[in-house]
């Protein structure tokens, strides 16, 4: 049977030359996309973590067997449908019903792929399954709507949204919600697990390099599940214990007569004290506990950076900023308001 | 005999064709807004930080466009064509329980008019809590409006339509096949049909389990999945995905049917390796239902639980590579005719081979863990349910219109609307794996600037907008068709089953004289002999009792919806009382 090069054919209309600016074309306009964005921080093609990496181990071998399977399949088909061309006049083609051989090799040859796949993939489920080196920094983070709270059993410590840790120390992760199904995910350290209210899921891993490091929600919990983001800090040794002391301390009671002292009673006559803890003045546990909410940058479930105007937008309407916010609007005056946020900026 | 005609023949209509095409406008009319609900929420996410849609009516708008699409567009397009062709392949008169499907279809109308009726509510209270529900935010106390009610009861409706239709088929494919259709001689698409009912009959009693429990829970104060009380959220994942990954091979299985009907007509050869296409379809029923686990990989059921699941979902890919290669060994050495139908059944192969690697990059749990709940695992389902099964019904669409109308769909507009879907496709769905790889979760209703994803979602916008562009093109060939259209004669692309045998469309009674079958390819091996003239043939007269049982439905569903005890009882009365008129209705001729 003749070779009938319809699609060569068309290409061969195009000079030669030309078609070097074809591919140059579809090249820079796939580099052009790429370009526009960046630098992805929750890219889960750069991990900085052990757990990260044996991730993308695994992933990176499987996608280059995909890929190979991808162009002999695609290149089989394509190169059917250029060759085997209906002609006018042409005598029907041999009908050919199957062919045993072919049968078994072709369910082989896939099978013979897995067993590449599954023999890695399952050495990796066993090497990230959590469990963590005795003398591993304890986490344990609890999920809510539509916020992160974490706690540090060993150390004594509860914050929210941003989580620490030391550079180069195995860190646990134990992951639990007190309402709906939430995942905590920080997609450069690692995979996410479920944050399931009745359950104890547990992540281990070991951060490779300081940084800031973005994550969010990834599980569906409601109406403010894409507001529900948080950041990891990965600290040096020394700057994790400056901030584990810092944290630990009783902030200052603001000054008698202080614009902080008239907002630590704002914080008391809008009813803040019945849901946030400050150590010393209040232990509310429905929302993030603020004792040391200025040390932090970003509020509001790590939505917002931690700004004068973005508190005064916060405070002013939460439902407005984070639909479906358990913190109501509480019609705070401009003048008290004001006071509120010097004392919240007072709370180092 | 003359057909009838009116509003009247059509609602008590038994006869299968009819109620295809009934399944096929209801389902297509749905499509196309699970379309435009997947349209507003490519709007919303065209840029980042974008205020165009509220967070309410985005989550209502992923809920009910992933519902919409999966019960009442893709599972009700294959019914369609179950009850046009089926009967036709195997060489009968109709189903096996003609009221019986009526009934199904009557039921399947009902409740996806039930569950959208939301939307006109003040304030649309549509469903919002993912086409999965996950419990416990479907629980009262996270989601106390009517919301997830009307989800819930919905879905219980559209499951009793499933299982009546699967009952239906599985006895009509096995009983009413023509003399000489042994089972190995039945076409392709009939065997998909025939393992999918069993799918249906064995899927749907498990989800029904989950959203009576759900229904019990919100409704009773019971806690099955509160934890507060000695429940479990997870119980409703295992029993959510044991019903969900079998309905992955519901919603597949039919199309690659179709294709394997599409390909050897196209190609002037028959299937290659019929029976291990066959035996595989068979098997890929079998192992769908010890999978389901790998869509909870992230929920920490342990090392061994997730090894178990990840070997299970890999060896399911070897029947599924298995009828890839015999598709290309059918095409192999061929005489391929580009026809519309065939361009999307090719389409079918280049997108669902996609579709199936990036699933194995997610069989691998750890991998799964940066994967899942990503636009990475959105980018993953569209290739294997838009590349695969649309693409497929799409393939199926143009082959048996024909067969349907009596006219044959301009070709031309045919390839444009080919066009339009195969590259607005690739670029709707093919720039989410990166932005899944970059970070960006699904089921957000905005996005962060500093994700760096900006630009791919506007692409993916913008073949958004060509996707709905293609189907103005499919909708303006179907109505041009009416008038314009080549008139097709019985069997316009020389195809070899038994439904290119008769007249197009078919007449009432489908066959003056039932055929006898000698082989897979009877037109090719043996063409029809003229019929000697018929008797008298014996049709089944049409009914208005399926439809009067099925209204009892929705009306019973009112009564947890409104928290209104005495309404139950008065559907429940038009129920029983439709299916008492219809067991002792007098049989007519």
């Amino acid at each position: 049977m003749p070779f009938r090069p319809t699609l060569r054919g068309t290409l061969d209309a195009v000079p030669r030359y030309r078609r070097h600016y074809i591919s140059l074309a579809a090249l820079l306009g796939l580099g052009l996309i790429a370009a526009c964005g960046g630098p992805y921080p929750q890219s889960t093609l750069a991990p900085t973590s052990d757990f990260g990496v044996a991730i993308d181990r695994l992933f990176t071998g499987i996608f280059w067997w995909a890929v190979v399977v991808f162009v002999v399949v695609e290149g089989l088909l394509l190169f059917s449908i250029l060759r085997f061309r209906h002609r006018e006049g042409a005598p029907a083609p041999e009908q050919h019903h199957g062919h045993t051989a072919l049968e078994i090799a072709w369910t082989l040859a896939p099978a013979l792929i897995l067993v590449f796949i599954a023999v890695p993939t399952v050495r990796t489920i066993f090497a990230t399954a959590g469990d963590a080196p005795p003398g591993a920094l304890r986490v344990e983070v609890i999920g809510h709507q539509w916020w992160w709270e974490y706690r540090y059993p060993d150390l004594g410590l509860v914050t929210a949204n941003e989580l620490h840790v030391p550079v180069g120390r195995p860190v646990v992760v134990d992951i639990t919600s007190t309402d709906v199904i939430h995942a905590w995910w920080t997609p450069k350290l690692g995979g996410k697990r479920d944050a399931i209210p009745g359950h104890h899921n547990k992540i281990a891993f070991r951060a490779d390099s300081i940084g800031e490091y973005m994550g969010q929600c990834v599980e569906y919990c409601g109406a403010s599940h894409a507001n529900m983001r948080l950041r990891t800090f990965v600290d040096s040794d020394s700057g994790f214990q400056a901030w584990v002391a810092a944290q630990r301390a009783v902030p200052a009671a603001p000054a008698a007569g202080s614009p902080a002292e008239t907002g630590k009673q704002m914080f008391q006559k809008y009813g803040c004290i019945g849901c946030h803890t400050v150590a010393g003045v209040s232990a509310g546990l429905i929302g993030p506990n603020l004792t040391h909410v200025a040390s932090r940058t970003t509020i509001a479930g790590a939505s917002m950076m931690n700004t004068e105007q973005h508190l005064r937008d916060w405070i002013g309407n939460p439902p407005a900023m984070k639909p479906g916010s358990m913190m109501p609007n509480m019609h705070v005056s401009a003048a008290d308001l004001t006071a509120l946020i010097v004392y919240l900026q007072s709370l180092k | 005999m003359s057909e009838p005609t009116g509003l009247k023949s059509w609602l008590t209509t038994t006869d299968h064709k009819r109620i295809g095409k009934l399944y096929f406008w209801t389902a297509f009319v749905f499509f196309l807004l699970g379309g435009f609900e997947a349209l507003l929420i490519r709007a919303q996410l065209a840029k980042p930080d974008n205020t165009l849609i509220s967070a309410d009516t985005y989550n209502q708008l992923f809920t009910m466009h992933g519902t919409t699409m999966v019960f009442m567009a893709l599972m009700p397009l294959a019914a369609a064509f179950f009850n046009y062709i089926v009967p036709l392949q195997i060489g009968a008169r109709d189903v096996a329980f003609p009221r019986l499907n009526a009934f199904s279809y009557w039921v399947f109308l009902l409740g996806a008019l039930f569950m959208n009726a939301s939307w006109l509510l003040p304030h649309h209270p549509a469903p919002d809590g993912g086409w999965f529900g996950y419990a416990t935010l479907t629980e009262k106390q996270f989601n106390p409006g009517p919301n997830i009610d009307f989800w819930l009861l919905g879905l219980q409706i559209l499951g009793i339509a499933s299982l009546a239709a699967g009952f239906n088929f599985i006895v009509t494919i096995l009983n009413l096949r023509a003399p000489g259709m042994k089972m190995m001689r039945l076409p392709v698409f009939s065997w998909m049909t025939l393992v999918t009912s069993f799918l249906m009959i064995t899927a749907f009693p498990v989800i029904t389990v989950a959203l009576v429990f759900l229904m019990f829970d919100r409704v009773f104060g019971t806690h099955f999945y509160l934890p507060q009380a000695g429940g479990d959220p997870v119980l409703w994942q295992h029993l959510f995905w044991l019903f969900g990954h079998p309905e992955v091979y519901i919603l597949i299985l039919p199309a690659m049917g179709v294709i394997s009907e599409v390909l050897p007509t196209f190609s002037r050869k028959p299937l290659f390796g019929y029976t291990v296409v066959v035996y595989s379809g068979v098997l890929i029923g079998f192992m769908g239902w010890g999978v389901w686990s790998h869509h909870m990989f992230s929920v920490g059921l342990g090392p061994i639980a997730d090894s178990v699941f990840a070997l299970t979902t890999m060896l399911i890919a070897i029947p599924t590579g298995v009828k890839i290669f015999n598709w290309l060994a059918t095409l192999w050495g061929g005489q391929i005719r580009l026809t519309t139908a065939m361009c999307f059944a090719l389409g079918f192969i280049a997108l669902f081979t996609i579709g199936g690697l990036s699933g194995v990059t997610h069989a691998a749990p750890p991998a799964d863990l940066q994967q899942t709940d990503t636009y990475y695992v959105v980018a993953h389902f569209h290739y294997v349910l838009f590349g695969g099964t649309m693409m497929g019904l799409f393939a199926g669409m143009y082959y048996w219109w024909p067969k349907m109308t009596g006219r044959l769909l301009s070709e031309r507009l045919g390839l444009v609307h080919f066009w339009l879907m195969f590259i607005g496709m690739n670029l709707t769905f093919f720039p989410m794996h990166l932005i899944g790889l970059l970070g960006m979760p699904r089921r957000i209703y905005t996005y962060s600037h500093d994700l760096g994803v900006d630009s791919m979602n506007l692409l993916c916008s913008i073949g958004a907008a060509m996707l709905g562009l293609g189907m103005v093109v499919f909708v303006y060939n179907m109505w041009r068709t009416r008038r314009h259209g080549a008139v097709a004669g019985p069997n316009p692309w020389g195809g070899a089953t038994l439904e290119w045998s008769i007249p197009s469309p078919p007449p009432v009674h489908n066959f003056d004289v039932i055929p006898t079958v000698t082989s897979r390819v009877p037109l090719w091996d043996a063409p029809p002999k003229p019929a000697p003239p018929p008797g008298h043939i014996h049709v089944p007269a049409g009914s208005w009792w399926p439809m009067v049982a099925a209204a009892g439905l929705p009306v019973m569903a009112l009564a947890p919806l409104t928290h209104t005890v005495w309404i139950v009882f008065v559907g429940a009365a038009i129920l029983l009382f439709g299916i008492y008129r219809w067991a002792f209705e007098p049989f007519e001729v």
